[in-house]
């Protein structure tokens, strides 16, 4: 048996150290040793029980469960449960005390482990310094006063100045109207961080599921939004690929782009070429890498195949009709109006379907010789999921990459059988998980983008302010191409 | 029931702190407001269940017993006896943590008592200010802090 204790004191108030160590979910977003950290089975990060999935920077994959969690001790224990290093029957501890001399705070970080013979003294270290003395470390550069200062009682002030902005916060999830502006401090930026001025901000459905609670990726408070561009203010220590000045863009969780101003971790950016504007990222990046995997990577489209997709004039859909029809398939567009039919033939859908005297399945083998469509990419949900299944030809695939109208709900796959259909249910997350998937799909879009494949149009602008407006326009299906914020009190850059 | 809490960073390692505030009857050796100590009947200092006579500076005299000793967590636990201050059911505890960070120890001190509710304030700001802090300044001053 290996145990294991460090302990220090951070010159910060405890509740400044307790805010960041108590999310279970939240050390990809401080400790220098995690890539990146999800909770299984969509539980809470403060649920006794909830595992934490995640991935060291050194590529190795650990579970961790957390076993007990306590706000009144300002304590937690965990188990590892599955890990790529040897450590067996792992237990750790996290416990923070408060100095009451000074306003600082006690941490100590404990453990007991089996480890392979011979391995005790090497694990035993990885563990104290590659683990623990890190992780001291990076949340002292977080949340110590600067040291140049007397310690005074003001919680959480970061080593160097944060920089204001504004963004928008929901307080609790519901409707639009709970997104209000408030003032807020982009810190300045850790190891491996970059902090941005942006400049364009994309509004994608994914914002109002996360604002409805739908989806558990924003716990309230906090700020919106998966996508936007700006401009690099400074750089953290060893980041070496971003420079002050770059153009850049992001599209990808965690949330909390409605903001003028915002530290990122630098993994996350793509450097913007010169042929494409902060508007044009921030209006087309998610949309964009979401197409180019719906169609080159879920399902590879190609010359003769039968396409139908849904929403084919908005953001999603208008890129994968143009993208489509360029790949030589035949595009047909669903759709609820004439103008957006109008819409979805100008960006290269050979035939629309539109709500009439028959069903969508009857007009698509009407238009396919009785045939049905090869591929069908919905992201309507509950109100289309039949239709589709019943449109597809044989050995048909359905791509169900988004939910607008509801739930789905469950289905008897047994049904599937009538037609050997397969459904997929792609997510974002799984396609854009480390920096050369997004490097290689972000090379294929902006490459698209430049030969004029695929045009991004931006059919909204609305003050950061008004991202309530933008969001009741958005899910009372108003807009047509893309939905952008503009902070406001910046102008887009150009290149 | 009333609580106090202080704690404090000593700037030397657990076990030499330890070695200063382990000895029961070593209160005058280190605390500035103690003048004087004595171990009732003879016994030895680290006999759980020993009573301390201790006189304060100010001439005020207190007995407290010892109810836990413990040289694996680094910790004292006594309860008062007699005092000038007014208090019952008055239990304590120091303890010791050692900070692997800089070989610092990490020291708390608490206690619970009762007492008329119109004097809580009072005494808590006493015991947790010239009782327990007045004692972790004394030792940061012999330690470093």
């Amino acid at each position: 048996m290996v145990r294991v204790r460090r302990s220090t004191v951070i010159d910060a108030p405890i509740a400044a150290v307790w805010e960041l160590l108590r999310d279970f979910n939240g050390h990809d977003r401080w400790h220098p040793a995690v890539d990146r950290s999800a909770i299984e089975r969509g539980l809470r990060a403060d649920q006794v029980g909830a595992v934490r999935d995640f991935v060291l920077t050194g590529g190795e994959r650990l579970r961790e469960q957390l076993l007990s969690l306590s706000d009144k001790d300002h304590s937690f224990r965990y188990a590892i449960v599955e890990s790529e290093i040897p450590l067996q029957n792992y237990v750790a501890d996290v416990s923070l005390k408060p100095v009451t001399d000074g306003d600082r705070t006690f941490w100590s970080w404990s453990s007991r482990f089996d480890a392979p013979r011979g391995r005790e003294q090497e694990l035993g270290q990885l563990v104290a310094e590659g683990v623990y003395e890190a992780g001291f470390e990076a949340i002292r550069a977080r949340v110590e006063r600067p040291a140049t200062s007397a310690p005074t009682p003001s919680p959480s002030a970061a080593s160097g100045p944060a920089m204001e902005g504004t963004a928008m916060v929901i307080d609790r999830h519901g409707g639009p109207e709970l997104l209000h502006p408030a003032r807020i401090a982009a810190p300045p930026p850790g190891p491996g961080e970059v902090r941005l001025r942006q400049t364009a901000i994309g509004v994608n459905f994914v914002d109002v599921y996360c604002r409805t609670g739908h989806f558990d990726l924003l716990e309230p408070p906090g700020i919106l939004g998966m996508e936007a561009a700006g401009v690099v203010l400074d750089v953290g220590q060893s980041v070496r690929h971003l420079a002050p000045g770059q153009r850049v863009a992001y599209a990808c969780p965690p949330v909390g782009a409605y903001a003028s101003v915002r530290t990122v971790p630098a993994a996350l950016l793509v450097p913007l070429p010169d042929g494409i504007d902060d508007e044009t990222a921030a209006a087309g990046l998610l949309k964009g890498m979401t197409a180019e995997f719906l169609l080159h990577r879920v399902h590879t489209v190609s010359r003769g195949e039968t396409v139908l997709i849904y929403a084919p004039a908005g953001g999603v859909g208008r890129i994968l009709c143009q993208w489509a029809n360029h790949l030589g398939a035949t595009v047909i567009g669903a759709t609820s109006t004439e103008e957006k039919a109008r819409l979805a033939r100008a960006a290269g859908a050979h035939h629309i379907v539109l709500p009439g005297e028959t069903s969508l399945e009857e007009q698509v083998r009407g238009l396919t010789n009785g045939r049905g469509a090869d591929v069908i990419y919905d992201a309507v949900g509950r109100d289309s999921f039949a239709h589709s299944v019943a449109a597809l030809a044989p050995c048909g695939h359905l791509v169900s990459f988004g939910q607008a109208s509801g739930p789905i709900g469950s289905w008897d796959i047994g049904a599937l059988a009538s037609n050997s259909a397969t459904i997929s249910r792609p997510n974002f997350a799984h396609y854009t998980d480390t920096p050369e998937k997004v490097a290689a799909i972000t090379e294929r879009l902006f490459d698209a983008i430049a030969r004029r494949i695929v045009t991004i149009e931006i059919g909204q602008r609305f003050p950061l302010s008004q991202a309530a407006e933008a969001h009741r326009a958005l899910e009372g299906r108003e807009t047509t191409g893309s939905t952008i914020l503009i902070p406001d009190d910046t102008k887009a850059g150009r290149p | 029931m009333a609580q106090v809490y202080a704690s404090s960073v000593i700037g030397a390692p657990a076990d030499q702190v330890w070695a200063a505030i382990r000895d029961f009857n070593g209160l005058p050796n280190w605390h500035p407001a103690i003048a004087e100590s004595r171990i009732e009947g003879g016994a030895p200092a680290d006999q759980v269940g020993c009573v301390r006579a201790f006189r304060l500076k100010d001439g005020g005299f207190i007995r407290e017993r010892l109810l836990a000793l413990s040289d694996y967590d680094l910790s004292c636990t006594y309860s008062i006896l007699e005092s000038p201050m007014g208090v019952e059911n008055y239990v304590a505890t120091l303890k010791l943590t050692p900070i692997t960070d800089g070989g610092r120890s990490f020291a708390e001190w608490s206690a619970e008592f009762d007492c008329p509710p119109e004097r809580e304030a009072e005494l808590v700001t006493l015991i947790g200010g010239e009782v327990f802090q007045g004692g972790f300044d004394s030792l940061k001053d012999r330690f470093g802090g």
